[in-house]
């Protein structure tokens, strides 16, 4: 590790939800409405704090078959929510994120994961609409979760936390979107894994959903995707202290988790980005070390990203969610994937990046031809992006151009003038 | 609106004549696919004025992404696979204007287009009017022309049709022209169309 850290010298970690630049002020914002729900609008309406609120569902039925009690959400609201609620949209998550989707957290006094889309006159605009996000079912970042409490033993779940699937991440979330009296959300919408609960929305609950944005994502996970999150899993279990997933009253795995993600740091980004971030640059050296510390900065980078994780996400819940996704596929026990849309009766918006090969084009393009195998309105664009699968996380003036524009037609549409 | 308006409305908006007709043989509130619908003009027009459930495809992803934001629902691919995955007779009218002549294949995406839509609005420039006749046997040379400004070399166009080849492969493979208009400028020609009209808009549906 260098004596810099990195956090001072690179550009941020998207997929850390933390460091997104937060885009310059608008007027606007002091108008905005006094918001309910926990958005506290300040005179500066980009840097409006947030808190994470909670809500408590008695019971959960998962795919697997076991049904979760006192199941835990945390989730943060973002604008007002209009008379005859019909401007709510659902934020999903991917991977590593939380509910803290956009503003300032004041708690932690960092901005949202997609703080460059969420927020006054932004693609997801809050002074239209009334934006929710929720961290999903399994995680770490107060939605319950192997590291949450087990009521029926008093301890930690740990890896007595049934399997979950994206399907039961949608199903909670439904319960969510229920108590806050939303019958129908105007739109669902996410990147990565955040896009596949989008897909999973629209087919689980057509009714409830008239637009879905499903980004750089897939309706079934490949087996290149799966390699992956099994070198993670594997990384993580061959660490000494992940002690098989009871580690909550000692040390965690940290080392395991580390490395893997080291590796998932790798597929989010590109061969083009990492050459223009790093490319072979020495790490506070002019000349290798002729050892096994850091020479390269790439290494540097990986190692930064690799210790910070650490302090902010539990092994278990790599474990589960990673499965989660690795289990995903919306034509599951379907003849095919356009069968699979059957029941979809949202219109959609599909966007995926050129250099992401981790969620390459190809699977966009497959959940599109679905799509229209169905005739299903759909609208499909491939930006051109250097930055790999982190691109959906990045601020794109072409991606917020389209949200905006296809939200609008989406509204226009739902109430005829 | 009358069709006075319509036409002012499109021509002003659009420039390009070939749309005039095609807003006035769109009905209204039918179902519409534009192939080749650059920045989604003509769908949002349609859209807005005839209340149509316009949908289109376009390869270039600048225009894709102006004509989403814009709010029409565009899909970025070519023009062939973009009908594959259509069910038979999903659209009421399927539009390919000034596009079929850079089709590397026209008479497939045709009958393609006759699969995916009950009706084919196809507009093309007349390779047949008499400009385009006159420069080639005075120059010997491949035509140059206000119509077909390109050099042989750098065309988009890789096939030349006339209006007269146009009806006769209508002929040969049975499909029916609904309607036909020709157009000089903003004018329609109604005399000796294959040496007159500049721009010819058809109709087509399959069958007799």
């Amino acid at each position: 590790m260098g004596r810099t850290p990195w956090s001072a010298r690179v550009p941020p970690d998207p997929l850390c939800n933390r460091g997104i630049r937060v885009p310059a002020t608008r007027e606007k914002a002091g108008q905005r409405p006094a918001a309910d729900r926990g958005v506290r609008p300040t005179r500066n309406s980009m840097s409006f704090t947030v808190e994470t609120q909670h809500a408590r569902f008695p019971s959960l039925s998962l795919d697997c078959g076991v049904t979760l009690v006192d199941v835990d959400v945390a989730y943060e609201t973002y604008g007002t929510l209009n008379r005859d609620r019909s401007n709510a949209i659902l934020i999903l998550h991917a991977f590593s994120g939380d509910a803290h989707a956009a503003g300032i957290s004041q708690e932690t006094g960092q901005p949202g994961w997609w703080a460059s889309m969420i927020g006054p006159a932004l693609g997801f605009d809050t002074d239209r609409y009334f934006v929710i996000c929720s961290n999903v079912l399994g995680g770490c970042r107060g939605t319950t979760g192997p590291g949450s409490i087990n009521p029926e033993t008093g301890k930690p779940y740990a890896m007595n936390f049934p399997v979950i699937t994206i399907a039961d991440m949608v199903r909670l979330q439904k319960l969510l979107i229920d108590s806050l009296g939303i019958a129908k959300l105007l739109a669902v919408s996410g990147g990565s894994m955040g896009g596949m609960q989008a897909l999973q929305w629209a087919v689980a609950y057509p009714d409830s959903v008239s637009a879905a944005i499903p980004i750089a994502t897939t309706a079934r996970h490949s087996a290149q995707q799966i390699a992956f999150n099994e070198v993670g899993r594997q990384a993580i279990m061959a660490d000494p202290d992940w002690n098989n997933g009871d580690y909550y009253a000692g040390n965690p795995p940290a080392r395991g988790l580390a490395v893997a993600r080291m590796v998932g740091h790798i597929t989010f980004m590109s061969d083009a980005s990492m050459r223009e971030k790093f490319g072979r640059r020495l790490r506070d050296k002019d000349a290798f070390g002729f050892d096994f510390s850091v020479d390269f900065e790439v290494e540097s980078y990986l190692r930064y990203r690799g210790s910070r994780f650490v302090d902010r996400f539990d092994a278990n819940t790599y474990l589960y969610i990673t499965k989660a996704m690795d289990y995903f596929d919306v034509a599951h026990a379907k003849p095919s994937l356009a069968a699979a849309f059957d029941p979809a009766k949202a219109r959609f918006l599909v966007i995926s990046f050129t250099s992401d090969w981790l969620y390459p084009t190809y699977q966009s393009r497959e959940i599109v031809s679905a799509l229209r195998g169905r005739n299903i309105d759909v609208a499909f664009c491939e930006l051109a992006a250097d930055y790999g699968h982190d691109s959906f996380l990045l601020h794109n003036m072409q991606l917020t151009d389209m949200v905006r524009g296809f939200l609008r037609s989406v509204e226009r549409d739902a109430v005829p003038s | 609106m009358s069709r006075a308006d319509d036409h002012a409305a499109v021509a002003g908006l659009l420039d390009r004549r070939d749309y005039l007709m095609i807003a006035e043989i769109v009905e209204p509130g039918s179902s519409v696919l534009d192939l080749g619908c650059g920045g989604g003009e003509l769908l949002a027009w349609l859209h807005d004025h005839k209340r149509v459930d316009a949908r289109g495809v376009e390869i270039d992803g600048d225009k894709v992404q102006t004509a989403i934001a814009r709010g029409v629902s565009v899909f970025q691919g070519d023009i062939e696979h973009g009908l594959d995955d259509f069910p038979d007779s999903t659209f009421d009218f399927i539009i390919l204007s000034q596009t079929l002549q850079e089709m590397r294949y026209p008479l497939h995406v045709l009958q393609k287009m006759l699969r995916v839509g009950k009706r084919a609005i196809v507009t093309f420039p007349n390779f047949g009017h008499w400009t385009v006749r006159a420069s080639h046997l005075m120059s010997g040379r491949a035509p140059r022309t206000r119509l077909f400004p390109y050099d042989w070399y750098d065309s988009p166009n890789l096939h030349f049709l006339t209006v007269e080849d146009f009806i006769l492969l209508c002929r040969q493979q049975h499909w029916t022209i609904e309607r036909q208009v020709f157009l000089r400028k903003n004018r329609e020609v109604r005399r000796f169309p294959n040496l007159f009209a500049e721009v010819a808009v058809f109709s087509i549906r399959s069958g007799e």
